[in-house]
């Protein structure tokens, strides 16, 4: 009885409206579908690229031919016709590069407003810097003559290929190496936009950095690239959203993200990840197939929390290579799955270094028909001498139709690591669910409460802003039409 | 005095078995009243059904709370109309802290009252206030929901739930299992100061002891899903001594009911 009652209160209480569906009326200059060696010249041109990005666009396009799409991933989907994408769209507006914010198209900065994110600095949380990615172009970079006082650069990675072309060149595809795997291999052939962040040695970064991608456009894939070098003894905590119109059609996103922490630096890249998930049936919504990879060099640390509530497939593994001795790596993670949405996400951590440390932190949630699974690596290379790693990976069962998968990995080449695993499964019980109405809350708050105390550990880790907006982010995911 | 409690002919089932047959109970405000009776009689379902616990299904009869017809509400309206049920066995809710989950209770019920919010800092001071009296340290308002708690803490915390919610109603589900003498009498001191002329109380026990702490107004013996048997507190001490083996020998329902 209390299997039935379950299952049909968390339906309920599951049908939520997605908030970010809208499209933003705006005219676009957008390719034609298809993609060949031609295509990525015309990218490079709209991007007024130099000879060099060209080339090394056009040689991973040629190692992309050659590989094939990986399927060893617990998750179901028709196979993407990669000539029927468009690989650019722009708002024309943005042809004219508008030098500043009275030049943009109000229309783009309203849908930035719309989803809570406006670009009007005085508006804006006093202490976030932002770069709003539209479609293919970044549309916008606040506060950067602030961080630029402070050395910092913040700005879209299309200039910093013109302004900082020895960063780029040093870095770009020293974490993620071109041939890394499939979709990082097209990432390198047709990315568009995404950040650029470079902290100067010894320095903290006076603010969080932010980036919101927002998918417009339809047909198009989003092929987003960020770096973020953090030199010797810097810090930097940066901050990442999206979201995507509702549709019919599946949208593809491949992002490919590098992190650089260089000796004794730290950075924090956090995620809320709200692309259209697809209706209840499984119609439409974003594939979301990301590479994010960081290197820690000696004392540095790395540590990648992501809330994962959106996209109907998701296949995403943020890692850490512990290069240099005692460095640190840490990954904090809640997916939720609902309706038919499928996750296979988790994280890999390469120790090479000595002494090195990570923990892993892993919250699963699904309910609906949903399959959600957790799949990590830990690596103990021969050199890690006295490494360490703690891994955590707790499921939560919404209902009795949904899957919960844990794929733990564990390869040690080193006598003195250590490796600890726990895994939990647990049910959102019928006993949890009365004792919470029994005190006079309504379903779908005991539910939002259950779910929320269950993510505590993760949540924590978030900067203060992006905590508030993650809890938000649950309780209307949660959010239905329980009377 | 009107009725808080009216229980009319009420029969209930679960998964699809007769366990309530016919009970008739009537609950001034201010009263206690005591239920006994041996396993299986039905006390824990009674508590369950008259909170609305989903399964639970009201097959015929009458329940009235205030005027108000009780078996028509939702589980959590009930809880706001005044009915609280101290649980025999309370379920951890991992971290949602006690102070979070309470403060979302009584939000929801001053709320569905009309009633304006209590502000954090007025609540931690009344929960603050609501620990001590209990004897729990105030460090528990910030662990997760009965995480971890021993069996003894965990009716302390029921307890806890009950002084900050102020119900009208309040059903105590076996809350003297698995206490030692010395948590019974934290617990029963607890539900003695929360004696009022606009509070009820039934307390359900498997033994007398409890109501040495709790003094009952009137004690009903529960048997095979009706009461058969109602009086003072001194029918509590006369079942100690027989136990409740008479029962099963008494002659047929209908002549006892009377």
């Amino acid at each position: 009885m209390s299997e039935f009652y379950m299952t049909e209160q968390i339906d309920k209480a599951l049908a939520r409206e997605y908030e970010a569906g809208f499209v933003s009326d705006v005219e676009s200059e957008t390719f034609m579908p298809g993609l060949d060696e031609d295509v990525i010249r015309r990218i490079s041109e709209m991007k007024g690229e130099p000879e060099w990005m060209l080339e090394w666009r056009l040689s991973a396009f040629r190692d992309w031919l050659k590989m094939d799409e990986p399927d060893w991933a617990l998750v179901d989907y028709p196979k993407i016709d990669f000539q029927a994408i468009s690989y650019y769209s722009a708002p024309k507006s943005m042809k004219d590069k508008p030098k500043s914010l009275d030049e943009v198209d109000p229309e783009l900065l309203r849908t930035y407003e719309k989803l809570g994110i406006p670009l009007i600095e005085q508006q804006m949380l006093a202490g976030v810097a932002v770069d709003a990615v539209f479609d293919s172009v970044s549309v916008v970079t606040t506060f950067r003559e602030k961080l630029e006082e402070a050395g910092v650069i913040f700005c879209p990675i299309s200039e910093a290929v013109h302004k900082h072309p020895d960063l780029v060149k040093k870095y770009l595809g020293s974490v993620v190496p071109k041939k890394d795997n499939y979709y990082a291999a097209l990432n390198c052939a047709v990315f568009t936009d995404g950040s650029f962040v470079y902290i100067p040695k010894g320095t903290r970064c006076p603010m969080e950095l932010s980036t919101y991608f927002r998918i417009n456009e339809q047909n198009t894939g989003q092929f987003e690239r960020t770096l973020i070098i953090a030199d010797e003894g810097s810090h930097v905590s940066y901050l990442e959203g999206c979201t995507a119109p509702q549709r019919d059609e599946n949208q593809l996103h491949a992002a490919v993200v590098e992190l650089v922490a260089l000796d004794d630096a730290e950075i924090k890249y956090s995620t809320v990840q709200n692309w259209y998930p697809g209706d209840e049936e499984g119609k439409g919504g974003i594939y979301n197939f990301v590479t994010k990879r960081g290197v820690c060099h000696t004392n540095a640390k790395i540590s990648w929390t992501q809330v994962e509530t959106g996209s109907a497939v998701t296949w995403k593994y943020p890692s850490c290579v512990l290069k240099g001795d005692n460095s640190i790596g840490e990954f904090y993670s809640v997916a939720l799955t609902r309706g038919r949405q499928q996750a296979d996400t988790g994280t890999k951590m390469i120790h090479l270094g000595k002494n090195t440390k990570s923990t892993i932190i892993s919250k699963g949630i699904s309910a609906g028909k949903s399959n959600n699974s957790y799949r990590g690596l830990v690596r103990m290379n021969p050199g890690a001498e006295g490494a360490r790693n703690f891994t955590q990976c707790d499921s939560l069962l919404i209902g009795d139709q949904c899957g919960a998968h844990t794929f733990p990995y564990v390869e040690s080449r080193n006598p003195s690591a250590i490796v600890e695993h726990e895994a939990t499964t647990s049910k959102v019980s019928d006993e949890q669910m009365f004792l919470c109405q029994q005190r006079g809350l309504d379903p779908e708050k005991a539910v939002s409460m259950i779910v929320n105390g269950f993510c505590k550990e993760v949540f924590k880790e978030l900067p203060m802003e992006f905590a508030v907006e993650a809890g938000k982010l649950l309780e209307i995911s949660l959010e239905g039409s329980v009377g | 005095m009107s009725n808080l409690l009216t229980i009319k002919d009420l029969h209930a089932s679960v998964e699809e078995k007769n366990i309530i047959k016919g009970l008739n109970l009537e609950v001034k405000p201010g009263e206690v009243h005591a239920i006994m009776g041996p396993n299986g009689a039905g006390k824990s379902t009674m508590g369950y059904v008259l909170s609305g616990r989903d399964g639970y299904s009201v097959e015929s009869g009458s329940v009235t709370l205030d005027g108000e017809d009780l078996l028509d509400m939702e589980t959590e309206e009930r809880a706001r109309a005044g009915l609280f049920l101290a649980f025999q066995y309370p379920v951890e809710i991992p971290g949602v802290s006690n102070l979070e989950f309470l403060k979302a209770a009584v939000d929801a019920q001053r709320e569905a009252r009309g009633e304006e919010a209590v502000t954090s800092a007025e609540f931690l001071k009344e929960a603050k206030a609501a620990c001590k009296q209990v004897n729990l340290p105030v460090s528990f308002l910030k662990r997760g929901v009965n995480e971890g708690f021993s069996g003894g803490e965990k009716k302390r915390n029921e307890l806890m739930q009950m002084l900050l919610l102020k119900p009208k109603l309040c059903i105590l589900d076996e809350t003297d299992s698995g206490l030692d003498i010395d948590a019974l009498q934290v617990v029963a001191e607890g539900v003695n100061s929360q004696r009022s002329a606009d509070r009820s109380f039934i307390v359900v026990t498997h033994y007398q002891r409890l109501l040495d702490y709790i003094k009952p107004d009137f004690v009903h013996v529960l048997s095979d899903g009706k009461i058969v048997k109602s009086g003072d507190a001194s029918l509590a001490h006369e079942l100690e001594a027989q136990g409740y083996a008479w029962l099963q020998t008494e002659p047929a329902e209908d002549e006892l009911e009377g």
